[in-house]
């Protein structure tokens, strides 16, 4: 079993996640909160990954982050490495790919908030803000877990985009998805078969947490 | 769970709506698959009958440009016979053909894979032919500053490459052979640290055309062919630094059509096969 690829893979699953967590629930409140007329147009951006395949994505990541591109360039000459082959490429890619199975779930929650409950926070005197984190969060944290879950275990057995932009260097960017492709290439099968056995042990753990509701009330 | 998840992505809350939307699913999908099966079926009726032959390929990717050529030429002296390839790399149709993968002949871009077929029973003892013998290059961009055609292997060591894009050695013919000859010249502990390595030889050409790797060692077939023979520069690997890239081919036991298949693996081999092949960098085995 290719044990550096399952910590790297994981590695990049937290951290991609985290960084869902950070920009994706201010943006999927606004999105539930605002009356923006062209809203439907930033939803469909948010959907897109879900539909592009992900070597044609991977690819033009690839293009986008590459030392030919303004970014790719502007990168370089601010942190001084490239983007692509490296773990920041890497994570780069993975919070785009996996961006709507975080941020769709959590505009979901938001909207079906009891809109009361936010306007009595306002009314005893709570800002926006604390309002968010005290009664927001906590009543959409199903919705907010689930997400959460689903970000984490897209970008874990995440594969098309990876391989396009992340040349297959052991300890950086060979992701476990990589890992058992390159064992059933190599025609390599039980090794094949340990890495993906644990994988979906994994991913099945994983998404359980995120279908788990206590049993009480609740219709669903 | 379905459910649960269904109402999440359209934005839905109440179980009700949920189910509604649930049948709706349900009743679209199976709409879809009726009219699947239904085009399905009205489609197999008309290939059987037509007097055109279909033939089926599967090609190692650095045949992409040759064989296309090969097979306009064929098709040509042959108007009845339609042939359509696959290409991809050799070890993924290696396990594709392992379970019976419908393709009548297959063109890999090594001797073993054909022979472990026939090794499994899946082809003619002894049927396994050798169309070609590949070449490497080193390959740069038109804009990259390195001088690849004076320099040549070292090139590799140029202060500007940071990243050598190479084919996966595990399981790319070209990946092995840019492998052995970067040992074998000498370089490959300076380089080692910079390689990436592409899927196959086509992606790995990729990675050095996007400009995201520096350098690369991709195949003679398709730095000489378009669309990369006007974007780039590139100098010949010396042959005896690799192992040769003997490329064979083998036709399966269920070919569909045994006689067509044998008609373009003779044509393949024959005088017109092999002067396409020799255009586009490929030596013919034994020279």
């Amino acid at each position: 079993m290719d044990f550096e690829a399952i910590w790297l893979s994981l590695r990049l699953a937290f951290f991609t996640t985290l960084i869902l967590l950070v920009i994706g629930l201010p943006l999927a409140y606004w999105l539930a909160e605002t009356r923006w007329r062209l809203k439907f147009l930033l939803e469909a951006a948010v959907a897109l990954p879900i539909i592009l395949p992900p070597t044609v994505l991977g690819f033009y990541i690839l293009v986008a982050i590459g030392p030919q591109s303004p970014f790719g360039q502007g990168y370089e000459a601010i942190v001084g490495r490239q983007l692509p082959f490296s773990f920041e490429g890497l994570l780069l890619a993975s919070v785009i790919y996996s961006f709507p199975f975080a941020v769709r779930p959590f505009v979901a929650a938001f909207s079906g908030i009891e809109r009361r409950l936010i306007e009595a926070s306002w009314c005893l005197g709570v800002s926006q803000f604390r309002t968010f984190f005290r009664v927001v969060c906590p009543v959409s944290w199903p919705g907010i877990l689930t997400g959460l879950v689903l970000a984490f275990a897209h970008t874990l057995g995440e594969f098309g985009v990876v391989l396009m932009v992340g040349g297959n260097i052991p300890g950086v960017t060979r992701t476990i998805s990589i890992a058992i492709y390159d064992d059933v290439e190599a025609l390599n099968y039980a090794k094949a078969a340990n890495t993906s056995l644990l994988l979906l042990g994994v991913s099945f753990l994983a998404l359980s947490v995120a279908y788990f509701r206590p049993l009480k009330g609740g219709a669903i | 769970m379905i459910i649960r998840w269904t109402q999440l992505i359209a934005g839905r809350s109440r179980s009700d709506e949920g189910l509604v939307l649930r049948a709706r699913l349900v009743r679209v999908v199976l709409v879809i698959l009726a009219g699947l099966s239904a085009t399905a079926a009205g489609c197999q009726r008309p290939a059987q009958a037509a007097d055109t032959r279909t033939l089926r390929v599967a090609a190692a990717a650095d045949l992409k440009v040759a064989l296309a050529d090969i097979v306009a030429a064929f098709q040509r002296q042959n108007p009845d016979v339609k042939v359509e390839v696959t290409y991809g790399s050799s070890g993924n149709f290696y396990s594709q053909l392992s379970s019976r993968a419908p393709f009548d002949l297959f063109l890999s871009a090594d001797l073993d894979y054909p022979r472990r077929l026939i090794e499994q029973g899946l082809a003619t003892p002894n049927s396994e032919f050798s169309y070609a013998v590949g070449g490497l290059v080193l390959w740069v961009r038109k804009a990259s500053p390195i001088p690849v055609d004076k320099l040549g292997i070292e090139a590799l060591l140029d202060h500007s490459v940071r990243r050598i894009a190479i084919a996966n050695p595990r399981h790319a013919p070209y990946g092995r052979a840019a492998e052995a000859a970067l040992k074998k010249l000498g370089v490959y502990e300076n380089v080692k640290d910079k390689l990436v390595y592409g899927e196959n030889i086509i992606q790995t050409a990729q990675f050095v055309e996007s400009g995201a790797a520096d350098i690369g060692l991709i195949s003679h077939s398709l730095a000489t062919a378009a669309p990369l023979r006007d974007e780039g520069r590139s100098w010949e690997v010396p042959a005896d630094s690799y192992p040769a890239l003997e490329q064979g081919g083998v036709i399966l036991s269920w070919a569909q059509d045994r006689q067509t298949a044998e008609a373009l693996r003779n044509f393949i081999l024959g005088g017109s096969g092999k002067e396409i092949l020799h255009r586009y960098g490929f030596r013919s085995s034994g020279e």
